[in-house]
């Protein structure tokens, strides 16, 4: 078993994990965060996006002792309480969501879309960036139209 | 229009707890000394077992049981059942082969369960199955659709000679060939519906505990039916009493049919844990989900309409072979016989139809319902092969369909496959969506497009559908062996709010909302006001669950006239307090009042009332809480048509859809930005079937499309945003005039999206899915052809 500290949504955390314990399972298991999910295993789905120092990371695919010192923000930690972010307000306003499984991912990736390209995001370049995560009810139309209202309401804040 | 009542766009109460991760997935759930399951599969398609040893993986770290078919039998676990029976052409039921949930001897695809490893954690439960030692003889491998009933293949079940589950014909046949000896022209088109995995993003969980003070069961399961997981479990696989059995179907993640049955994980997870006695875990990986969710589609057919000099369709005829894998699920049988057949007339006055059906078993995982389920098999070959026929006549594919639809004033109408069609405008949905899709100005756009090198096509697609599933005395002339109502409970607490008890599940349909516009709409509650219960055979009286997109129509009725109770009941309760007769009681908007006075009361104070009935009516029972059961008196048949059009760059075979235009009748909608987001999500998956998506095994049975690595789904970028409009009718037969609309995307999609690659293209036909390497020889094949 290997020691890991990691602030984990503003909040230091320590946990006992094997070397073979993946980044999701350590947020779910060991720390009940269970707002993350597992979609697919091979890194394909996007259900398990989390941020690490700041940027999307697929958590089914990094191990937790590399996380071992940073920053991890999860879904459960963009709210503030029970107030929506701009970005999850958007997904609600916009139907961007049905059965919600893959909406964490969604929102975690939506977010890192904006720092990256900021604030207006015309529809292509949401559908690119877009390609690391499945949904399977919304066929993505509302979910497009979500990340653009939530961008640019983020622009206005 | 009331803001929060029917029509209303309000947004969805379920969003909250779903956006900040507060949902509540059958995984979610951890309990205080839990266990993990991993199941042992098997690695072969067809094989013996000759022994199996479990003495490594028992001193493995952690396990605390490894179970085999043999622990199952011994403790009277029945098997797996398939609940509708298809009575074959010799007079004898489908053939039906044992089902085991855990192996006896023998297994029938890759992925069979074959034991399970029960651990105190996951990882040692999965180290100690790659310690289970099976040893296996290999049998010969069944996989074709096509070849599975041939002669000289290897028989997989001794209780199904030739590996046919059952021979089905259907309708006229003398008719039917009369009337293409005698027609002016017969068109012909052989297809195959493409095998898909259904996948929903949740992958199947369940979690079982027991409870030895009470004896009781509780398996917490991905469902989209937790009665009818009670009424299975309990009433064939003996895993319990139903009394001493709770399932519950929490948050579900998606369900699209592969969520109904049945399956043998869960019915091992609750037994072990009574077993073990300690609660037990499972959660399937991505490619067990492939490798033992039921499949869909995977039919092959022959498709045949006769027609006179103008193009009017006299008859059709169909030769089907069905694949339904190695074991029947739980509603395999009536996916390829009643949900097809029946629909096969489509939208068209077609007199006269046959078809047979033969469906095989093959070793290969068990076929069952996928989102729209038999329904999507007849759409796409009936709109295919309509297209045939319009190319064969010269006719516009627009005005083929027109010349053959079921006249407006032809309703109700009798079709020669079962249905009875209760209420439809089919060119008013065909005219809407032409103009949608600006039909007129494709010539040029093709031109455009031809000068920039692409090939442009546009394909139609007119579907109808049975949905709100299903009037009891109807399924049980087929063969059901359950009913097909509905039932609710409506209940006022005291201080005024309200819970909705529902037998129908939501997993991404929104019912907590759009049930809460109903009441709200019918009691004049604000939806605030109201919760929505579903999905736990604790709370709920009874139900039969979700699909066949039956939850409003069938379930929405059912709470509708609980409301309805309330209502008569409210009245007796408020003469009483107003001091005035029942009959000059009136209800609107929340409030009882005195005909043609200032004197009322609110549906509140009445509910208070009737909690702390002090000065009340005499002979009324206390309490305000009422149930209904809802049985329709038919399907209900949603329609529309669907115009995609594509664009084909012939060096890469890769097809842009560029616009998809939907015209959907699913009669009154209750909250239209749910039922549009329906539509969005129907069409992605009959799109996904298109363009992306096909199940393959080799020729040894393994699955070679296991994971989203080899499995297309389709992603944002494979998808245009959807053009969406509405022609509704008023369906007579449903009292709500609702009609369902969680299928018809992906029915009405995949014969649009091909109909369109056909017409870009210039051939006559292209098999699902139309991946760019598929479509790239097609057009090469039509070059040279052309050439």
């Amino acid at each position: 078993m290997v020691t890991v500290n990691i602030t984990v949504n503003g909040k230091p955390v320590s946990g006992e994990v094997e070397s073979r314990t993946l980044l999701v399972q350590f947020l779910r298991d060991n720390l009940r965060l269970t707002g993350t999910h597992v979609g697919c295993d091979t890194s394909q789905c996007g259900a398990c996006v989390v941020h690490v120092d700041g940027k999307s990371i697929k958590s089914c695919t990094l191990l937790a002792v590399q996380a071992d010192g940073a920053e991890v923000t999860t879904i459960e930690g963009v709210a503030n309480g029970s107030e929506l972010h701009p970005m999850q307000q958007a997904f609600m306003d916009n139907h961007g969501l049905q059965c919600g499984f893959c909406t964490p991912g969604m929102v975690m990736t939506a977010l890192d879309i904006v720092n990256r390209n900021g604030n207006n995001l015309d529809e292509a370049t949401v559908r690119k960036e877009l390609e690391g995560n499945i949904c399977r009810c919304t066929g993505y139309h509302n979910i497009v139209k979500s990340v653009q209202a939530g961008a640019k309401n983020m622009g206005s804040s | 229009m009331n803001e929060q009542g029917i029509g209303a766009s309000v947004r969805r109460k379920e969003d909250q707890r779903f956006l900040i991760g507060k949902g509540n997935y059958t995984d979610d759930i951890n309990v205080a000394g839990q266990t993990h399951a991993v199941f042992v599969r098997s690695p072969h398609a067809h094989a013996e077992i000759k022994g199996i040893d479990t003495s490594a993986a028992m001193a493995a770290s952690g396990v605390v049981a490894v179970l085999t078919g043999e622990d199952l039998a011994a403790d009277g676990i029945g098997p797996l059942i398939c609940g509708v029976t298809v009575t074959s052409d010799d007079g004898e039921p489908h053939r039906a082969p044992a089902h085991p949930a855990l192996a006896q001897g023998k297994v029938n695809y890759v992925g069979d369960h074959v034991a399970v490893v029960i651990a105190e954690s996951k990882s040692e439960a999965r180290d100690a199955a790659e310690l289970v030692d099976v040893d296996y003889s290999v049998l010969p491998v069944v996989t074709g659709t096509r070849s599975a009933a041939d002669p000289g293949q290897q028989q997989i079940h001794e209780v199904a000679p030739g590996n046919v589950c059952f021979n089905w014909p259907f309708g006229d046949k003398d008719g039917v060939e009369a009337a293409f000896a005698a027609a002016h022209k017969v068109s012909k088109l052989d297809l195959v519906n493409n095998r898909m995995v259904t996948n929903p993003m949740e992958p199947r969980a369940a979690l079982g505990e027991y409870n030895t003070g009470t004896d009781e069961i509780t398996l917490h399961v991905t469902t989209q039916n937790p009665h009818v997981h009670r009424l299975v479990l309990s009433a064939f696989n003996q895993l319990a009493p139903e009394h001493k059995l709770r399932v519950v179907g929490p948050d579900v993640g998606g369900g699209f049919g592969a969520k109904i049955f049945v399956y043998a994980e869960e019915l091992v997870v609750g037994w072990a844990c009574r077993k073990v006695n300690r609660p037990v875990k499972w959660n399937a990986d991505r490619t067990e989900a492939f490798l033992a969710d039921a499949h869909g589609r995977d039919h092959v057919s022959t498709a045949e309409m006769a027609m006179d000099g103008n193009g009017k369709f006299l008859a059709m005829r169909v030769h089907t072979k069905a694949n339904l894998g190695a074991y029947l699920s739980t509603f395999g049988t009536m996916v390829p016989s009643y949900l097809y057949a029946f629909l096969l007339a489509g939208q068209y006055a077609t007199p006269l139809i046959y078809s047979e059906v033969k469906a095989v078993f093959t070793n290969t995982a068990p076929v069952d319902a996928s989102r729209g389920a038999g329904r999507p098999e007849a759409t796409y070959l009936v709109e295919r092969l309509v297209d045939i026929c319009a190319s064969d006549m010269g006719l516009d594919p627009a005005e083929i369909r027109r010349r053959n639809f079921i006249p407006v004033d032809a309703f109700p109408y009798q079709t020669p496959v079962v249905q009875c069609y209760d209420s439809g405008d089919y060119p008013a949905a065909l005219d809407k969506a032409m103009e949608l899709a600006d039909y007129d100005g494709f010539e040029s756009r093709a031109a455009e497009a031809r000068a920039r090198g692409k090939l442009r096509g546009i394909g139609f697609s007119s579907y109808v559908e049975a949905c709100g599933i299903a009037p009891s005395a109807a399924v049980g002339q087929l063969g059901a062996g359950v009913g097909l109502w509905e039932s609710a409970q409506v209940r006022f607490n005291p201080t005024g709010n309200v819970q909705v008890f529902t037998g129908t599940h939501s997993h991404g349909q929104g019912h907590e909302t759009t049930f809460a516009q109903l009441v709200n709409d019918q009691l004049g509650v604000p939806i605030e006001n109201i919760e929505v219960i579903h999905g736990d055979t604790a709370k709920t009286q009874f139900g039969m669950g979700t699909y066949g997109s039956r939850s409003l129509a069938v379930g929405g009725v059912a709470i509708s006239r609980a409301c309805d109770k309330l209502i008569a009941k409210g009245k007796k309760i408020a003469a009483h307090a107003l001091e005035a007769a029942e009959g000059d009681i009136e209800f609107a908007d929340g409030s009882f009042s005195v005909a043609g006075t200032d004197k009322a009361m609110s549906i509140g104070e009445v509910a208070f009332n009737a909690y702390v009935p002090h000065s009340y009516p005499e002979g009324v029972e206390p309490g305000f809480d009422e149930n209904a059961f809802f049985d329709p008196t038919n399907f209900s048949f949603p329609a529309g048509t669907h115009i995609c059009e594509i664009e084909v760059d012939p060096e890469t075979g890769v097809v842009e859809i560029v616009k998809y235009s939907a015209v959907d009748d699913f009669g009154r909608l209750i909250n239209p930005m749910i039922v549009e987001g329906q539509v969005h999500g129907g069409i992605a998956h009959g799109v996904g079937q298109a363009l992306l998506e096909g199940c393959s095994y080799d020729s040894e049975g393994q699955l070679i499309t296991a994971s989203y690595m080899d499995y297309a789904m389709p992603r944002a970028d494979n998808l245009p945003s959807f053009d969406v409009d509405y022609a509704p009718t008023n369906p007579p037969d449903n009292p709500l005039g609702v009609k369902g609309c969680g299928e018809a995307g992906a029915i009405g999609a995949p014969p649009a999206v091909i109909n369109a690659i056909s017409n870009a293209l210039g051939v006559k036909h292209i098999d699902m899915p139309a991946t760019p390497e598929n479509v790239w020889r097609a057009a090469q094949q039509a070059t040279a052809a052309s050439a």
